[in-house]
């Protein structure tokens, strides 16, 4: 068998070890690191995200992909640096300020980073300035914010406004979710897209991002 | 710990199954069959011919009493056991004889044709919750003299699940008895793993008729079990209390199994029945009555009291449509039967006082069966102690999503319902098309028939079905059996 599809196969089975040595032998045997990324792991990641769409398996199994993809990711990514192929994005995750709620979050940021997004995760309670400056300082292409109150909702309008009065407006996009957030929130707030659950958003994250 | 529901104790047990043998032994029962008649005067009845009149003794009745199985199995029709009739099991079964079906369209109901047969037959091999066919609907385009038997031959050519059915005749018993023999081999192969049981009724107030008594002894004869479908209706054919009705089923069904024990000791029986109470404003006889489920978990108490397993209609609705109504009813007889230990409960599928059938409706009942069956799994420690280890891995890795315990335990813990039933939020549902329960159901149908695959019963005892059912349909003026039948 392939090892490019012994990479997607483990995957699947989230064998993080096991992808983690196969990345490195398929590096070893000189493939070009894209090759292994995009025939290997999002190969494998976008069955499971199929079959997770047709309730075939369930969350535990995406997560533990997500875990395998990220074990061949931390191999591959320096040779992807080196070969200058950009990264398949930056995201700033964060649950808004006055909200301490993160369960959300988290899976959103799990799935993403399983998707091969980088992920930068500034935790809960973050202020609408903590969201601008890290998207900025890291060069992110994607706010990622979650709400659970009603009353944290606005936050996110905040985010979106001071976004707008930014240099950089239009080149950083917004996503929004969690139970209170609907879509037309999202859409009265100025939002780029709204995700109504974690493997929606992983969606919505790559079309916001040309994949 | 197995969830569990009572109505009755055991001193009200006693005294309804004493009333119910005084009304046998001082008022008797009609029946309607000489042979019969003839029987039970051998044992010792006192019997008036003219009026086809037996008057039991309590002699007769502890005798057929002793010999009941306490438990027997049922065979799928590759010999696989999949029934365990005893203690506290329950099976599903869909609710049987539909003389209409719903059609998801026009959303009317229709005379059954064989196509629908082929349509439900292909539909409940895939149900995985429900563990018999029943022979649910009666074709209208064959004679009817052969709809009986020609739905017992196209349930036994195309699924593979054992059978739940019934002779509408005593002509007919003798097909419907070579059909099972044919996928056996023989008679002894068929006594040794039933393949079908048989519904015998009994007509309320303590009467039998020529066709229904002949059948019990018929299946008597050759091992066929039975189950016997008492259906007192209270205040009108039977006293307006629960416990009267339950009296008048009582007695109807002890003589059943008089009948069956006198003719073969020992052959298998469901103490079962379809009762229900009488409903004077409509003049019907509402399955979907929370008083009907009570009468029907009650007098499964007295099966279980007397140590025989038991069968009941319930699980299904009045509604005429797929809608909340059915839900509602269906969901709630489900649960009582299975709280109650019910060992086959027949229902799913059936809408409109056991008049119609609807696939769409038998797939969501399969969902409710789901549920159910877990419920009764009940609630136990799964590697749940000491605790601390657990809570320690979640506050390390902030959720257990991947954790070995839940990867262990969560498809056995959790019932994954299949798309029938809405888990989505609000947006995926409205991306999804903002489907309705009766649209989900129906896309659900059509996958089943469209991934459908034949049975595995062997081709040879396909043909030998055929020839026998061809034979059958010849002898009642009908040449060639329906297009479309396979």
């Amino acid at each position: 068998m392939n090892i490019l599809t012994q990479i997607s196969e483990n995957l699947q089975k989230g064998n993080d070890e096991l992808v983690e040595a196969l990345t490195q032998e398929a590096i070893a045997k000189n493939l070009p690191p894209k090759d292994i990324l995009d025939h290997g792991l999002i190969a494998g990641m976008n069955i499971i995200s199929d079959q997770f769409k047709a309730h075939e398996i369930f969350l535990p199994d995406v997560l533990l992909a997500a875990k395998a993809m990220y074990a061949g990711m931390n191999v591959l990514k320096p040779l992807l640096i080196k070969d200058k192929i950009p990264s398949r994005g930056k995201v700033v995750m964060g649950t808004v300020q006055g909200d301490l709620h993160d369960i959300g979050k988290n899976l959103v940021s799990i799935m993403l980073q399983g998707a091969g997004y980088e992920i930068i995760d500034l935790g809960n309670d973050v202020s609408p300035e903590q969201f601008i400056e890290a998207a900025k300082t890291e060069n992110a292409n994607i706010i990622g914010m979650s709400a659970l109150l009603t009353t944290t909702m606005p936050v996110m309008k905040k985010v979106v406004a001071l976004l707008k009065e930014q240099a950089s407006a239009g080149a950083i996009k917004t996503v929004v979710g969690g139970a209170p957030v609907n879509r037309e929130f999202a859409q009265e707030i100025g939002a780029d897209a709204y995700g109504f659950d974690a493997a929606n958003a992983v969606e919505i994250v790559n079309k916001l991002s040309g994949h | 710990m197995r969830p569990t529901v009572k109505f009755l104790n055991n001193e009200l047990i006693e005294k309804i199954i004493s009333e119910a043998r005084e009304l046998l032994c001082v008022l008797g029962a009609e029946i309607h069959n000489d042979t019969i008649l003839s029987m039970l005067a051998d044992h010792g009845a006192k019997i008036n011919c003219g009026k086809k009149h037996a008057f039991f003794t309590q002699d007769i009745i502890d005798k057929s009493l002793s010999t009941v199985p306490h438990s027997f199995k049922l065979y799928d029709v590759l010999g696989n056991e999949t029934h365990h009739f005893h203690d506290y099991n329950v099976h599903f079964t869909p609710g049987s004889a539909a003389i209409t079906i719903l059609d998801y369209k026009t959303q009317k109901i229709a005379k059954p044709s064989t196509i629908d047969y082929v349509n439900y037959a292909k539909v409940i091999n895939q149900l995985t919750n429900i563990a018999s066919q029943s022979t649910a609907l009666i074709p209208a385009d064959v004679p009817e003299n052969i709809s009986d038997s020609y739905r017992l031959y196209l349930s036994l050519m195309l699924c593979e699940k054992p059978v739940v059915t019934g002779a509408f005749t005593i002509e007919a018993f003798a097909i419907m008895k070579e059909l099972q023999i044919a996928v056996r081999g023989s008679e002894k192969a068929l006594a040794e793993k039933p393949l079908a049981i048989f519904s015998c009724c009994p007509t309320s107030p303590l009467k039998w008729s020529d066709v229904t008594s002949q059948n019990v002894i018929d299946c008597a004869r050759h091992s066929i079990p039975v189950e016997f479908i008492s259906m007192p209706l209270s205040g009108f054919m039977a006293p307006v209390t629960l416990v009267g009705t339950l009296i008048s089923h009582t007695a109807e069904t002890l003589s059943g199994i008089v009948i069956s024990q006198l003719s073969h000791p020992g052959t298998p029986v469901l103490y079962g029945g379809s009762p229900a109470i009488f409903d004077m404003r409509y003049e019907t006889t509402p399955m979907g009555a929370i008083e009907t489920m009570m009468i029907d978990c009650a007098y499964n108490e007295i099966g279980k009291y007397f140590g025989f397993p038991t069968q009941g209609y319930i699980s299904l609705s009045d509604a005429k449509l797929l809608d909340a109504q059915a839900g509602c009813e269906s969901s709630m007889g489900a649960m009582l039967a299975a709280l109650a230990g019910i060992n086959n409960i027949s229902g799913p599928g059936m809408l409109d006082f056991e008049s119609c059938q609807s696939l769409e409706k038998l797939v969501l009942d399969n969902e409710i069966c789901g549920m159910v069956l877990r419920m009764i799994k009940g609630i136990e420690s799964r590697e749940d102690f000491p605790a601390l280890p657990l809570f320690e891995e979640l506050l390390k890795e902030k959720h257990l999503l991947i954790a070995k315990h839940t990867r262990k335990f969560l498809r056995t813990e959790h019932y994954f319902p299949g798309t029938v039933i809405d888990r989505a939020n609000r947006a995926r549902w409205e991306s999804e098309g903002a489907t309705t329960l009766w649209e989900r159901a129906h896309q659900n149908v059509l996958r089943l028939l469209k991934q459908y695959t034949p049975s595995a019963l062997p081709d040879s005892v396909k043909k030998d079905l055929t020839d026998l059912m061809q034979q059958e349909a010849r002898r009642y003026g009908m040449n060639t059996l329906p297009e479309g039948c396979l």
